[in-house]
């Protein structure tokens, strides 16, 4: 039997978190350093992984099958595909650097990096599994730790409601595609949820049409999916700024990875279907998303929307239901998780020095934070979609593939690159360039070594990733044949 | 069967029973014999003698997967009675030791015998098979758990709970006695077992079989808290001795519904779309009425009141959904709903202690004072919620699908809405723990001993339950199958 390796992964950050759960609560440098050596060695496992995928095989690898429940066909089922490994890697980044950059928490560190951890053990858990069960499971662990990170750690004006509305949205999507994965798993007989057999089941076109929806829905409220859209914003306001990180950069892939993997996978008929629709939702996310960043004045918000606009287009390369469109998403989810984690930690940290996020009264923030500065301009040129950086590898390819279905579509969808350069280079010329306000003159420091580390670390990614995508695009190309194989070459 | 002849099967199917029994004669004896100073080891007693009584039985009383009738058919020997027995035998450890802590209730033996026998009634609830036996048994587990409601003599509240409940359960039980008498008049039988192909020789009219059906539901809706018959259960569990009622919401419940699921499935089968009928509906309006009333409340234990009427709501769904999927996931459903709400109670009575207050509000900064407690408060509070990787999770999973598999979609989309309002009010709870801050929060709340320690087996249970799954559901599986 070869090394579990997935399991290890999914596992350490809880472990961790029980460990770290049992240190005294005043030794507040050993938790925080329990934290940074846990997430250190999920990154290193996690980047493992990913260079251990063999991409000329393709399919599932590092498989691992433990009966869990015979009685319901439930079982602990690993595995990795191109489309997943990527997003585990993104997720021991994220953890890595959000450990990092969470360092100044005083309030409490080890009850935060215990649920911070628990939210990253559901996370590893669903881009892993193979499992409909177990999917269900570490998605809904990955849920509840939110509530509490941001209600308690959160900005104080809204904490409360934003952590509330969230945690119902994503509770209410995920419980209705609860039901639809029930209806599946009866509906096909084979008294099993593992994943690779429910897609054999050959479930009747109306049965697929009915419940596509459900379950793509349901998940794609975790995915940011217009009109479900609402909580995310509101959320990745009041979160601290590691959760926020967390949050937009691997929550919301999951709603999209999940949609994908239990709709479109399982569902492929019905995908067809509704597809034509779901685009236009899609659409608005994109378009109008990125508009609502344009017009906000508080800098997080800003970043909250064009991850809305962002991940539309992720949900929007899946609806085009072409190799392009699949292929620019799956590169889009790792790119915009990046590249969101990388502009929450720099807005958590204009905040901690400034204590506003109002843009018009920042400015000038480049003379004192320089390497903050250029790693927010690497992620608006990502966000932009230009050229050597990652955003345009998984940009391209997602409106080639609009473009082959829908051209009016993709026409509409290009203004958000417009509008999202015009947002990227306001804000950057607002906060970083011009004088510094008189009130910040001698309070504003420069932020710490490890800050600087985590934000290197990201923009390298993002930089490595445009300049040379051979390291990603073929394990993503390997993905999207599966896909391509259940939808019949579509 | 020949009834005179004494078998060793026939004290096998009573095992627990007689246990139960030479427990409370030893407590009553140690009572005696013990100096008041060490009274408190009483509760020890009788919670290592019920876990005892746990391990013995396991050895040596295991039905075979036949059942028998024994003690002229009133007892029958099976699997599901066995289950039920020693989940109330547990319970009832568990509440003897969050008890043994509380001056004027932990350190009485008379309290612990009350327990004791009310615990008996609950095990021949669960394995009678006929019924004059059943009532017995009902009203065996009742009377003591009237007084036990009541025990704080001078306390208004405990007193007005006590009476309550005993209004309550008289009247509720007079009106199942009289259709019992109907039963019986109808099917010239009283064994449950014998019912069924009664009632299907003598071509009895289905509407008077309704009618009794119904006059019965009254006294088990009462014993589970379900619509409409749930209005004592928020008065009694806030009045009472906080761990009585984590035990009234428990223990006890878990018995009524061992007794709908015997009496229904094995004694009513020919009118079956008639109860299905009616309980779907009972389901979706004692979760609904559960869940919404839970969100107005402010104190502590009338929120877990309400959250325990709406989970006798879920488990009656997968009562409805009649197969074994169903039967089983409700018997799961109450194995591990009964280690949560212990843990729940078994919180609330350790702060209670301290504060001298179980409002809502007063928990505020309970993270900061006692990090543990607050953290088991969590455990027990997002398993009721269904939160994975918690116990919860899994049985509203078994439940739903359970009526998903029958097709009933409507209600298990009845049911998750549910679950949602649920949601809202554990973490509201959750949040006054964690997030809110108190003037008292450098005061430290100590947990003694033996609530630690039935508190660190509940949650550890709760979350093995919740991550290996196959045991518990296996066990339900045991019992479900040995019903017919």
């Amino acid at each position: 039997m070869q090394f579990p390796i997935l399991s290890f992964i999914v596992f350490t950050p809880i472990v961790a978190a029980l460990l770290i759960f049992l240190i005294p609560e005043d030794r507040k440098n050993e938790v925080r350093v329990a934290a940074l050596a846990a997430s250190a060695f999920a990154l290193v496992l996690s980047i493992w992984v990913y260079f251990a995928y063999d991409v000329s095989r393709g399919g599932y690898q590092f498989v691992e099958q433990v009966n869990w429940l015979p009685a319901l066909g439930i079982s602990y089922k690993v595995g990795v595909d191109g489309m997943s490994v990527p997003l585990v890697l993104l997720t021991g980044v994220v953890m890595f650097t959000g450990v990092l950059i969470s360092w100044g928490i005083d309030d409490r560190p080890r009850e935060f990096f215990t649920f911070l951890f628990i939210l990253a053990t559901g996370v590893f858990g669903v881009f892993v599994s193979l499992d409909l069960f177990m999917l269900f499971f570490f998605y809904e662990i990955a849920v509840f730790p939110m509530y509490l990170l941001i209600s308690i750690w959160g900005w104080k004006e809204t904490r409360e409601y934003a952590a509330m509305k969230l945690t119902l949205y994503l509770f209410v999507g995920s419980v209705i595609a609860l039901v639809g994965a029930l209806a599946m798993y009866f509906t096909a007989g084979l008294g099993t949820f593992d994943m690779l057999e429910l897609e054999k089941a050959g479930f009747s076109r109306e049965f697929q049409i009915l419940w596509f929806p459900f379950i793509f829905l349901g998940f794609g409220v975790l995915g940011g999916i217009f009109p479900f859209h609402n909580w995310s914003p509101d959320g990745h306001v009041a979160a601290p700024t590691a959760v926020s990180m967390f949050h937009a950069g691997v929550l919301m892939k999951l709603g999209a990875f999940a949609a994908l993997r239990v709709g479109v996978m399982l569902l492929p008929e019905g995908a067809k279907f509704h597809m034509g629709w779901i685009i236009l939702l899609t659409l608005v996310n994109v378009v109008y998303g990125a508009f609502i960043a344009s017009v906000q004045t508080d800098f997080k918000y800003v970043i909250g929307f064009s991850s809305v606009s962002h991940m539309g287009l992720v949900l929007m390369g899946f609806a085009t239901l072409t190799r392009e469109g699949f292929l620019g998403a799956g590169i889009q989810m790792f790119s915009h998780g990046v590249m969101t984690a990388l502009f929450f930690a720099v807005v958590g940290m204009v905040y901690d020095q400034a204590h506003t996020r109002e843009i018009p009264k920042l400015g000038g923030f480049r003379k004192v934070m320089p390497v903050v500065a250029v790693a927010f301009i690497i992620g608006g040129l990502v966000s932009m979609g230009m050229p050597g950086f990652s955003g345009f590898i998984a940009e391209f390819p997602i409106f080639m593939g609009v473009w082959k279905s829908y051209p009016l579509i993709a026409i509409v969808a290009a203004v958000s690159i417009v509008i999202t350069a015009s947002y990227v280079i306001r804000v950057a010329g607002r906060v970083f360039y011009g004088d510094l306000p008189a009130e910040f003159e001698g309070h504003v420091r420069d932020v710490n070594v490890l800050d600087k580390i985590a934000l290197v670390f990201l923009s390298f990614i993002l930089i490595a990733l445009g300049v040379y995508p051979g390291w990603m695009v073929p394990w993503v190309e390997s993905g999207v044949d599966t896909i391509l194989r259940l939808l019949g070459g579509a | 069967m020949n009834g005179s002849v004494f078998n060793v099967t026939m004290f096998l199917a009573i095992f627990p029973e007689l246990w139960i029994f030479a427990l409370a004669t030893l407590v009553l004896i140690l009572e005696l014999a013990l100096p008041k100073a060490q009274h408190r080891s009483l509760g020890w007693v009788t919670a290592i003698g019920l876990l005892l009584g746990i391990g013995v039985g396991l050895v040596v009383a295991v039905p075979s997967p036949q059942a028998q009738l024994v003690w002229g058919d009133l007892i029958r020997f099976d699997r599901l009675g066995f289950v039920f027995s020693l989940l109330f035998m547990f319970g009832a450890s568990m509440t003897a030791l969050f008890s043994s802590n509380l001056e004027k209730l932990g350190q009485r033996g008379d309290f612990y015998v009350l327990m004791l026998v009310s615990t008996l009634g609950m095990c021949l609830m669960a394995s009678a098979s006929d019924i004059i036996m059943l009532y017995l048994a009902i009203e065996t587990t009742s009377i003591p758990l009237y007084i036990l409601a009541g025990f704080y003599k001078d306390d208004e509240k405990s007193t007005e709970a006590g009476f309550k409940y005993l209004l309550f359960g008289a009247m509720t039980s007079a009106v199942m006695l009289f259709g019992f008498s109907y039963l019986y008049g109808l099917a010239g039988t009283t064994n449950l077992y014998e019912l069924a192909n009664q009632v299907l020789r003598n071509q009895l009219s289905p509407f008077l079989l309704y009618g009794v059906l119904g006059l019965i539901l009254v006294g088990f809706a009462f014993k589970i808290s379900a619509f409409p018959f749930h209005f004592w259960a928020p008065d009694v569990y806030t009045g009472a001795p906080t761990p009585i009622a984590g035990f009234l919401s428990t223990a006890s419940k878990a018995a009524g519904f061992a007794v709908l699921v015997r009496v229904l499935w094995v004694g009513f089968p020919e009118v079956q779309p008639y109860w299905v009928y009616i309980l779907s509906g009972v389901s979706i309006a004692t979760m609904t009425l559960g869940n919404l009333l839970a969100l107005a409340q402010r104190d502590m234990k009338r929120l877990l009141a309400y959250s325990s009427i709406a989970h006798a709501g879920y488990a009656l769904i997968g009562f409805v959904a009649v197969s074994e999927l169903g039967i089983t996931s409700v018997i799961f459903y109450l194995v591990v709903y009964l280690l949560t709400n212990l843990a729940a109670f078994g919180t609330v009575a350790v702060f209670e202690k301290t504060s001298g207050s179980s409002e809502i509000a007063s928990f505020a900064g309970l993270s900061r004072r006692s990090p543990w407690l607050a953290i088991m408060m969590l455990v027990a509070f997002l398993s009721l919620a269904g939160m994975p990787p918690f116990g919860g999770f899994v049985t509203k999973f078994a439940v739903f699908a359970a009526a998903v598999d029958r097709g009933l979609i409507g209600l298990a989309v009845v049911g998750v809405l549910n679950s949602i309002v649920g949601l809202y009010y554990y973490l509201t709870v959750l949040k006054v723990i964690y997030l809110y801050r108190s003037e008292e929060e450098h005061v430290a709340v100590p947990v003694p001993q033996a609530s630690l320690l039935a508190l660190a087996v509940l949650c550890i249970g709760v979350i093995a339950m919740g991550i290996f799954i196959a045991p518990g559901f296996n066990i339900a599986l045991l019992g479900a199958r040995a019903l017919w």
